[in-house]
């Protein structure tokens, strides 16, 4: 399986876009805003179909419209009551976007395919190292933010008591959290982005109390669905994108199922 | 606000009362420095309100969702006392010291290890007075720490606020909507109203005299098994703790 450039490069790939999933994913599950993460990789799908249009790579234009769509849903976050409707609103004007770039562009039925549900086999030299670059950033700022993240993400007012503004780390995050999108949808593509981003975090806050072990399950769950799932497509031919979601839905039952008996224990 | 001048002082528990929307939540938050005082002059510590002051430690009174979480107690003192500088969340041996040391003075040891949504109102309380008192505050502001307690578990937390301000030497102000539960810990009173303020000790403030100027109208005072009823020309003390419950804005 290693004997190929392309399978080298994927595993390489599938491993950066589960340490940035991972990342972000962890706080998005804790702030209950694993929605805006969803609606994020739908905005950036609509970047990444108009990219070829305007000559840009795809992934430069998944990101830049990712980080736009981040931007603003930081900014209005306070209304929560308005949130989720206003996210699935822009969810649903980007998909019909990014359809609408596509009509306008020939050789758009296999980009289609790519842009919704990943391409890792695709991954070259060059994207890896964009990939490596990117997973580098995210990973450097969200430990960087951790800690304020953690403590507005808890008790906003105490923070702000405290001068640690919740808007600035709210903002700041989902600039994060666009960039780990971007990461994940070159893997499982934007349809699936959820998988990663949600999936090994959802489990690992099932598992752990503690905010460091959470983090550490958190990535050690999602490398191995991620790989894991990479792998069984290549015994299998399944898409990599489809093992992997099979994957990360399991670890997800397993969770529930290793949770339940402390849960009726505590009655 | 006129008539208000006055110094608290370390190891003084002051009650911070009056109706809704007087300006006790206001106070607080001008004493932390997120509100510039409108006139006058305040010293918080001997110097102008600053946000973010070490020395005071707070509870504020809408609490948030962390509530609902199945991270451990500890994981709030922690990001409280690190969440103010960058880096992983991770507690060094002096910060985990600093954490039992606030668990310890307010009994909250076994509560840390215990997933927030399984605690009661009464233990969550007790946490968050732990994480207050973390890096040994001089002041403490508690914003209707007694709401959604019942009674006996109020009196319980009085009482222990009562303790750290004298074993501590703790300057306390402790905003509430009822005094007789606080009754006997109190060192003075800080009563708002309508634009004016008296601070003074309770038999002062808590009269005729001084509560009718502060409304503006008529108040009886009535003393009788230890407790202290308050109420407005023509309405009785049990109408008034009758509407008191609905959540109506009147006295006491």
């Amino acid at each position: 399986m290693f004997s190929y450039d392309f399978m080298r490069y994927a595993f390489a790939a599938t491993a950066l876009a589960a340490f940035a999933a991972a990342a972000s994913g962890y706080f998005l599950v804790l702030r209950g805003q694993s929605f805006a993460g969803h609606a994020l990789s739908h905005i950036g799908f609509a970047g990444a179909a108009a990219a070829p249009l305007l000559g840009v790579p795809v992934l430069a234009g998944f990101l830049a419209a990712a980080l736009l769509g981040g931007l603003g849903i930081g900014l209005f976050e306070e209304d929560r009551a308005g949130r989720d409707l206003a996210i699935g609103m822009v969810l649903a004007l980007a998909l019909a976007l990014g359809m609408f770039f596509l009509h306008l562009y020939r050789g758009a039925a296999t980009l289609l395919s790519a842009l919704l549900f990943g391409n890792v086999f695709a991954v070259d030299r060059a994207t890896l190292l964009a990939l490596g670059l990117l997973t580098l950033l995210v990973l450097a700022a969200m430990g960087l933010i951790a800690r304020p993240l953690l403590f507005v993400s808890l008790q906003p007012e105490l923070a702000e008591a405290k001068g640690v503004a919740p808007r600035r780390y709210g903002v700041l995050f989902m600039l994060i959290t666009a960039a780990a999108t971007a990461l994940a949808s070159v893997i499982v593509g934007s349809l699936l982005v959820f998988t990663l981003l949600i999936g090994p975090a959802a489990a690992a806050l099932r598992l752990s109390r503690r905010v460091a072990s959470g983090l550490a399950l958190t990535f050690a769950f999602a490398l191995l669905e991620a790989w894991g799932g990479l792998a069984l497509a290549y015994a299998t031919d399944w898409p990599v994108s489809v093992a992997i979601t099979f994957l990360a839905f399991l670890v997800f039952l397993a969770s529930l199922g290793a949770a339940a008996p402390a849960r009726l224990a505590r009655g | 606000m006129s008539g208000l001048e006055g110094e608290v002082g370390a190891g003084e528990f002051v009650a911070v009362l009056g109706p809704n929307g007087a300006g006790k939540t206001t106070l607080l938050k001008t004493i932390l420095g997120l509100l510039p005082p409108l006139e006058g002059r305040l010293d918080v510590l001997g110097a102008p309100p600053r946000r973010g002051h070490p020395g005071i430690g707070y509870i504020p009174q809408h609490r948030s969702l962390a509530g609902s979480l199945p991270l451990a107690g500890i994981e709030l003192l922690a990001s409280a006392l690190t969440g103010a500088r960058p880096g992983l969340p991770l507690l060094s041996r002096a910060e985990r010291a600093e954490i039992d040391r606030a668990l310890a003075l307010v009994g909250a040891e076994a509560l840390a290890a215990r997933p927030l949504r399984t605690l009661s109102g009464g233990e969550r309380q007790r946490l968050l007075l732990a994480q207050a008192l973390l890096g040994r505050p001089r002041l403490l502001l508690l914003d209707e720490p007694l709401i959604s307690l019942d009674p006996r578990h109020q009196a319980e937390f009085v009482a222990l606020i009562q303790r750290l301000a004298h074993e501590e030497g703790l300057a306390v102000l402790f905003t509430a909507h009822e005094i007789n539960t606080l009754l006997g810990a109190i060192d003075r009173v800080l009563y708002l109203g309508h634009g004016r303020a008296a601070f003074g000790r309770i038999e002062e403030v808590i009269s005729e005299a001084t509560l009718s100027w502060l409304y503006g109208m008529p108040i009886h005072v009535l003393r009788a098994g230890g407790r202290i009823f308050v109420y407005a020309e023509g309405l009785t003390p049990e109408s008034e703790a009758h509407r008191h419950e609905a959540g109506a804005d009147v006295l006491l």
